[in-house]
């Protein structure tokens, strides 16, 4: 069953992944291409979240009444998505530390002036 | 020894590495290589013992569990982790002369990575064992952070690989909304139908993987990743990270989308791959970079033996994969010993370095020839396999490119030893050179033994996959294709029937292969020589025109760049598959 929800998530996925990626393509500033790497990574969260939506669900927490007892959403996609957030985290540092040290290295972060490695 | 669960190939290296990152600051530096060089050579080891069958974690059922599945194509690629981390580890114990345990830290870190990803059964842990070995790799290429390019190639591995990731991440949750199951598996026996979605979850799974393995057009990080790379490290990227990337996308084509026709595009990719990463091998005077696009030449050749996805195919392109690790393993540390004696990898900068020396750049020789294809080596095993199970035009293609690739080792080695004219040292505009390359070591007089040791033996281990032609590597073969086979082993515990490929010599392998490494050495005298060439014959082989010039151009270092050659490869996959 299409509802306008689920149009809606997959949509605003699908352009958070383009948009990110058009970012990098178009950044003149190493900061400003890894935040736009974690845009297009946002895009992902919203895809699983999506993919695991139900209507009238409830967090997937079981209370008395055990499993079965009431509709949750999918715990697995929200599951993937947290070990998606801590991932990120990791690369983005990692990523934004590597910037850090190119500033200090090439006196730039601007990726068009960046010319050591080519050919 | 009955069952070696296969959980402790992987949670082995992680917790050594947690232990030697806390004490590592306390203890004397024989005592962190030590214990990380035992960790890794017993990985290897238990490669070979890891009995076939799924390991569930936390004990549920089949089909429900995360598994780690042991069948005859990981316990290959397991060993092949171990031994090359092993021998990477023994080659840096004298080479770098002021490691924090660091280092080896994220070497066992990325093993665990690389092992995980050969050994998982479910796709999105597949994804976390190759996010956990890009994290380890950016940090790994961009090691040494006084050096302005290793940086620059550290981080455009690092962006273009997590983008890679985050797609094949989108094409699991389209996979997971259709089927509701992660597992290869149960993916597998959802049987899905051959249409658009498909497609287009096949496409974005295989993203990821793509990257990985360099596979034109998404292969420009690999060049910059490896030429900035410490050298050792360059030995595990080219000879087992780039290649399991080529096993993603085998494994999870056989298992999970075995409706889909893949065969037409993945021969173009791979044809494409191999003649771009030739041409652009033999133009390269930056040593390091030039042995990097010969790599992405090779991969290009197991995908399109991944193409056929016959057994014989698919045995022949892990031989290969085996004996082109030892040998571009052993290449990679050659070239690690001349940045340690001559503080250089420009081909023009060290020519004439080794006239002393002879016996660095007979090895060098020794690996270009086995690049081409020189019987006995595995590398030429596992070539002549793979051209006996594809169309005789593609065969003549691939022959050709491992001939290039051999012919650019091998001019550099006889430039080694001072054969032939240096040309004139132009400044270059449009390449990268091989000059300014940071030390690994202090001035290294005396090589110690620890550091030939590594090319010796991974050229032997070249060897004796040749000589040996072992029968677990048809088995691993047969098991990579086999995805009803890889079902039955994880759903019902039943191991594959099939009889293994056979692995063996062919006539017509032997004579190609010997032909192959005579071409390649002529050329390699004749590029050497070019300067003294009757001009009548020098103005046919035009020194640089416009089209090589427009691919060198391509390569720009700019990871924006990078980024759109991502999509179009996106773009260019999706459509070869529908329209093939």
């Amino acid at each position: 069953m299409t509802t306008l929800l689920t149009v809606v998530a997959f949509g605003t996925a699908f352009w958070l992944v383009v948009v990110g990626a058009y970012g990098i393509l178009r950044s003149d500033d190493l900061v400003h291409a890894v935040v736009s790497l974690s845009v297009a990574q946002s895009g992902t969260y919203i895809l699983l979240l999506a993919v695991g939506y139900q209507r009238d669900a409830t967090i997937p927490i079981l209370g008395a009444g055990g499993a079965g007892s009431t509709p949750i959403v999918d715990p697995v996609v929200q599951a993937m998505t947290l070990t998606d957030v801590v991932v990120s985290a990791t690369v983005t540092a990692l990523l934004l530390a590597l910037t850090v040290q190119i500033a200090k290295r090439h006196g730039t972060v601007d990726p068009d002036a960046l010319r050591e490695l080519r050919g | 020894m009955t069952t070696l669960s296969p959980v402790g190939v992987v949670a082995g290296p992680i917790v050594v590495a947690a232990l030697l990152l806390v004490c590592g600051r306390w203890l004397p530096r024989p005592v962190v290589d030590g214990v990380a060089i035992l960790t890794t050579a017993a990985v290897g080891v238990s490669g070979a013992f890891l009995t076939p069958g799924a390991v569930t974690a936390g004990g549920w059922p089949a089909g429900v569990g995360i598994p780690l599945v042991v069948d005859g194509a990981s316990r290959v690629l397991v060993t092949l982790v171990g031994t090359l981390a092993t021998v990477a580890l023994l080659f840096s114990w004298r080479y770098f002369s002021d490691v924090e345990a660091h280092f080896q830290g994220l070497v066992l870190l990325f093993v665990a990575g690389l092992g995980g990803f050969a050994l998982s059964g479910d796709l999105f842990d597949m994804l976390v064992f190759f996010e956990l070995m890009g994290a380890c790799g950016f940090a790994l290429a961009a090691y040494k952070i006084e050096e302005a390019r290793s940086l620059q190639g550290g981080l455009t591995f690092g962006i273009v690989n997590s983008l890679g990731a985050y797609l094949t991440l989108c094409g699991i949750g389209l996979l997971y909304a259709r089927t509701g199951t992660l597992g290869l598996a149960p993916l597998g026996a959802a049987h899905l139908p051959a249409d658009t979605a498909t497609v287009a979850a096949f496409v974005l799974v295989s993203t990821g993987w793509l990257v990985k393995a360099a596979v034109v057009p998404f292969h420009f990080w690999l060049a910059d990743a490896h030429a900035v790379a410490p050298t050792p490290v360059c030995v595990l990227f080219s000879g087992v990270m780039a290649p399991l990337g080529v096993y993603g996308l085998a494994r999870v084509h056989a298992v999970v989308f075995g409706a889909l026709d893949v065969t037409v595009a993945l021969t173009v990719l791979g044809l494409v791959t191999a003649v771009l990463g030739a041409v652009m091998c033999v133009l390269q005077r930056n040593v390091k970079r030039l042995l990097a696009y010969s790599t992405i030449a090779h991969i290009g050749t197991f995908v399109v033996a991944v193409a056929v996805s016959s057994p014989e195919a698919s045995a022949g392109w892990l031989t290969d994969v085996v004996g082109h690790a030892g040998v571009k393993g052993a290449l990679f540390l050659l070239v690690g010993v001349l940045l340690a004696r001559h503080g250089s990898v420009d081909e023009i900068e060290l020519g004439g370095s080794c006239r002393r020396s002879r016996g660095i750049a007979a090895l060098m020789a020794l690996g270009g020839l086995a690049l081409a294809g020189l019987p006995p080596f595995g590398s030429a095993l596992g070539k002549g396999l793979i051209e006996q199970a594809v169309p005789v035009p593609v065969a003549v293609v691939l022959t050709l490119v491992a001939v290039l690739t051999g012919a650019a080792v091998l001019r550099v080695a006889l430039r080694l030893v001072g054969i032939g004219p240096l040309p004139a040292d132009r400044a270059d505009d449009v390449r990268t050179t091989g000059e300014g390359e940071e030390r690994e070591t202090r001035r290294l007089e005396r090589l110690p033994v620890t550091m030939l040791a590594g090319p010796v033996l991974l050229l032997g281990g070249s060897l004796a996959v040749g000589l040996l032609t072992p029968g677990v590597l048809g088995a691993a073969g047969t098991a990579l294709v086999d995805g009803a086979g890889y079902r039955d082993l994880v759903l019902g515990g039943v191991p594959p029937t099939t009889p293994p490929a056979e692995v063996a010599w062919s006539a017509s392998g032997l004579v190609v292969g010997t032909a192959a490494a005579v071409v390649a050495v002529l050329l390699a005298l004749g590029a050497v020589y070019a300067g003294r060439l009757p001009t009548v014959l020098r103005r046919r082989v035009p020194r640089q025109n416009r089209a090589v010039l427009g691919l060198e151009r391509l390569h720009s270092g700019h990871v924006g760049d990078y980024v759109a050659w991502v999509f179009v490869g996106i773009t260019a996959l999706g459509a070869l598959v529908l329209l093939g």
